[in-house]
Formats: C-alpha cells, structure tokens, sequence
C-alpha cells in the first residue's frame, strides 16, 4: 500500500467494525431500544388523534387528510435521523472511548460513515412499527407515497446527517458540555422549515430563511402531494442542491474542529 | 549517533496551550526495540508528549516521527502498527469484553481475530470473564483487558500509561513480566510512563525525566543512580522533582 493510499484510502471492513459496535451497544439494552419506538409513537397517536378531530370539522381539513401525520411522520425522520447520528457519538464520549478510536486506524470519514449508518438503522427502528400502527390505526399508509417518499426520505436523512456531522464536531471540540447541542439543535428547524403550516403563513423575513433550509422543500413537497395530488419535483431537486452545500459545509467543519481539537488537546479530555 | 534505526524520533517539540505551555522543546530518540521510562510529576507533560507521538495532539512546533512517519500528519501510515494502554482510557462498558477486542481486532485489521483473542485471554487470563461486560470488571481485570487490546495487533511501538496502576503487586509482576517478554520477542519498541519506580527500574534500558516540560535528565538507571548518588530510582526522581542543590549548583 503506498503512503498516499494509506491516508486517503476508506475502509469497509473499519466501518463494518464501528457498525458492529454500536449494534452490540444497541442490544444490549432493551429500554434504548423501547425508547426507539416511544416517542415517535406517542406524537403519532397525538398528531394522528388531532387530525381525526379536525378532519370531522372542517372541510379543507377533511381534504387535507393525512397532512398532520404525514408531517409528524417526517419530521421524525429529519429528527430522529440526527438524533440516531449524535447519540452514536455521544457513546464514545459517554464511555471515554474517543481517544482509543482516535489512536487506532479508524478515520474521521469512516467513523462518520459508521454514524451515518448507525442513524438511518435506529430510524428504521422507531419509524417502521409507528408507520405501520398508523396505518392500523388511522388509515395513513406512507408507504402510498411510493417514489416521493424515497424522495422525501432521502432529502430529510441528508439534512440530519449534515447537522449531526457538526454537531458532533462541536461537541468533539467542546466536551460533553457542549452535548445539550445535539439534543436540541433540530428544534429550531420545527418553526422555520415549516413542518405543520405552510411557508406563506411565516412573515417575509423568515420565508427568506425558511427556503434556505432544505426540510422546508420537503415539506412544502409533502403537501403539495397530499392536498393537490402533486408530485413537486423541482421541490426535490432545489432540497437536494441545499442538502449538497449542507452536507459539504457540515464536513468541512467537522473537519476544522478535529482540528481545533488536536490543536487544543481536547481529544485527551472529553469529559465537561 | 549511531546507526540503529529510531523507532520513535522528537526533535525539539513544543506544546503551548492556552493555559502555559505543557511541553517546552524536547528532543529524544527511542531506538527500534528498546524499553524507555518516562518519568516526571504531575504536570511535568509526559501525557502530551505520548498524545503528540500518538497523533491525539498537535504540536505548537517542532516534529515527532513514529517509525519514519511524521505525527500527525503521516498517522494513517503506522496507526496500525502502535498501540496504547491507558488506565485512564476506558473502553465501552456495556460491550462485552469479547466485543471490545472483536470490534477493536478488527479496527487494528489484525487477522484471525477469533483466535487472537483466545490467545490473549489465555496470556492475560482473560478466559473467565470474555463474555462479561467490561463495565462490570474490577479495576485489575480491567487494566488486563486494556493490556489485551494493546497487544492485539502485535504493535512495533507500544506506548504505556500506567500499565499496572490499579493491580495487586502478585498480577502487576506478571503483567511486567509479559510485557519484558512480549518486547523481547517481536523487538517491540515501549514507551512507558510510571510513576512507579521499582517498574521503571525493572523494565526499562532507559529513563527519560520530565519536569515543567523539559527533559531534566536522561540516562540509563544504572547511570542515573551513580550519577546522583542513589540507590534507587525513586530517590533520584524526589531529587530531580525538588531540585537538589548540590545538583543545581554542578550543573550551574
């Protein structure tokens, strides 16, 4: 192997090995496992129970049917899928476990890879029992979304790979002072990317923002094809341009605060 | 200097950190198969100089190579050919500790992972708890454990903090006994932090001593004893750490 290969070169068999860490880790415990599940099902229940109300109603809410559990449903994948990425990382710090990693042959873009993985096993793990008990139980079948959900799905897991990817580099750099971050940073994508209402209902100056965040093309999507029976395409494209610059952004500072963390001897103490 | 290849090379490293500077200009140079002590008080910088030869810290200047390759820069070159045991370094409790040494086994790359690990859990005893969780070891088991993932790989450069901190003196002997082995047979090169000299002096051809960042002295123990006028190392490391006025006025 030349000494290039040897820095540049990506590992299925190193990331294979993390994957099967944190499956070991997964198992172990049946309550990680049950809250997996919990609270997807609780808001599905809520959301679901709401919208039958409304449905009853209303009119436009009866032809709107499925949009609040529709939206419940994504936005737990864009949620869960960086909470699924950041707890995997927390483990490492929760168990002082990063400078081990750190030390071995394990690179910074496998371990990510790992997480990535990691994230989109845990999502399946909470979201297919909730989708199949709203189907049970309300009649909302996601899977009838077909092609536009893969869509929708794979915009949202984007999204919370890239912000999972930066915060764990800031709580990398930071400690586990800094682990509230990762519990929390998606919640000010619920307001702005419009999960529940459409763009329109927010004021100019944050329809600016809204637009600039990806999840907002998606659930602008969402609607759009559970109202108006409309597959918004040019929705998807203009949520996976973002989705790029995001992700590349999210890395690159990642990167950064690897870095920063080397330089400043944070990876010896990733205690508080 | 003579032609024996160096193992590990630092040539005048320095680690300034916002806090003062925990390494202040060291230079050493760790020959291919030798045994080094490195000593020093808290906060002399033995554990920044063991992260900046690991690649975990970056130095303020100066460079550090580990088997010709420069840290960090060069890592992914030899990562797969050192290793590190720390007390202080935990590995993940809930996984058992078959996981742990399957997971980090197969980081390493090693080959025959299976049979690897049967046979370091015979070496270091590991047999009757492989399949217990690593969080619910005693602290001697667990320091075998860690001992048993640094040696998975069967590394060129071993780098030791502690490596029998927390262990009763009758398993701490056989751990130092299976590390003198384990060097001698695959020409190993060790690096070990102790603060415990009796170690030190069993282990090691060569004693590097620490203090405020510099190397104080450094000399082979036998050396160091007659030099100071001691009997045993730890007399000289009291000395060294409280500055000994005949010693400072020789050397002024």
């Amino acid at each position: 192997m030349s000494a290039g290969s040897a820095e540049t070169s990506i590992s299925i068999y190193r990331i294979a090995a993390m994957v099967e860490r944190y499956w070991y880790l997964l198992r172990s415990s049946w309550p990680r496992l049950l809250d997996l599940v919990y609270w997807p099902a609780v808001q599905m229940f809520m959301w679901g129970f709401l919208q039958s109300y409304l449905a009853n109603a209303d009119s436009f809410f009866a032809r709107a049917g499925g949009t609040f559990l529709g939206a419940v449903l994504l936005w737990d994948i864009l949620f869960r899928g960086q909470l699924g990425f950041s707890i995997s990382f927390l483990e490492e710090m929760w168990s002082r476990n990063l400078a081990n990693l750190m030390m071995s042959p394990l690179k910074p873009a496998e371990f990510i890879i790992a997480l990535m993985i990691m994230s989109v096993i845990r999502l399946a793990i909470g979201m297919v029992p909730v989708s199949l008990m709203a189907i049970a139980f309300f009649g909302f079948n996601l899977y009838e979304l077909g092609f536009a959900l893969a869509a929708f799905f794979a915009n949202l897991i984007l999204t919370s790979w890239a912000v999972g990817i930066f915060v764990s580099g800031v709580v990398l750099r930071n400690g586990l002072g800094a682990e509230n971050i990762a519990w929390t940073v998606m919640f000010i994508f619920l307001p702005l990317t419009c999960v529940y209402y459409p763009v329109t209902v927010l004021p100019t100056y944050l329809q600016y923002v809204a637009w600039a965040l990806p999840p907002t093309y998606v659930f602008e999507g969402m609607r759009a094809l559970l109202i108006d029976q409309q597959f918004r395409a040019d929705l998807m494209v203009q949520a996976f341009a973002l989705n790029i610059v995001f992700f590349v952004a999210g890395s690159v500072a990642f990167a950064q605060l690897l870095n920063s963390a080397r330089r400043h001897g944070s990876l010896l103490n990733t205690g508080e | 200097m003579t032609d024996t290849p160096q193992a590990i090379v630092a040539d005048r490293l320095v680690k300034v950190y916002k806090g003062g500077t925990a390494v202040a200009g060291i230079s050493f140079a760790l020959p291919v198969g030798s045994i080094t002590g490195l000593l020093g008080g808290n906060g002399a910088g033995k554990t920044t100089t063991i992260a900046m030869i690991m690649g975990l810290v970056i130095p303020t200047s100066g460079v550090v190579k580990v088997l010709g390759a420069e840290m960090p820069n060069q890592r992914y070159r030899v990562l797969h050919r050192m290793n590190f045991e720390s007390p202080y370094v935990e590995m993940p409790m809930r996984l058992t500790v078959r996981q742990n040494l399957t997971v980090f086994g197969r980081l390493y790359g090693v080959e025959h992972i299976r049979a690897r690990i049967a046979q370091l859990a015979a070496e270091l005893d590991l047999t009757d708890f492989l399949d217990r969780p690593s969080g619910k070891l005693s602290a001697g088991q667990k320091t075998r454990v860690s001992l048993a993932k640094s040696l998975l790989n069967h590394p060129d450069v071993l780098l030791l903090d502690e490596p029998t901190a927390s262990l009763d003196p009758d398993t701490a002997d056989w751990v130092r006994s299976h590390l003198e082995r384990y060097r001698r047979e695959h020409n190993a090169t060790v690096l070990l932090a102790s603060h415990n000299m009796t170690e030190v002096e069993r282990l090691c051809e060569r004693v590097i001593i620490m203090k405020r960042g510099i190397i104080e002295d450094e000399d082979t123990p036998a050396a160091l004893l007659a030099r100071y006028g001691r009997t045993t190392l730890e007399e000289v490391f009291l000395d060294v750490a409280r500055g000994r006025p005949d010693l400072q006025e020789a050397a002024q």
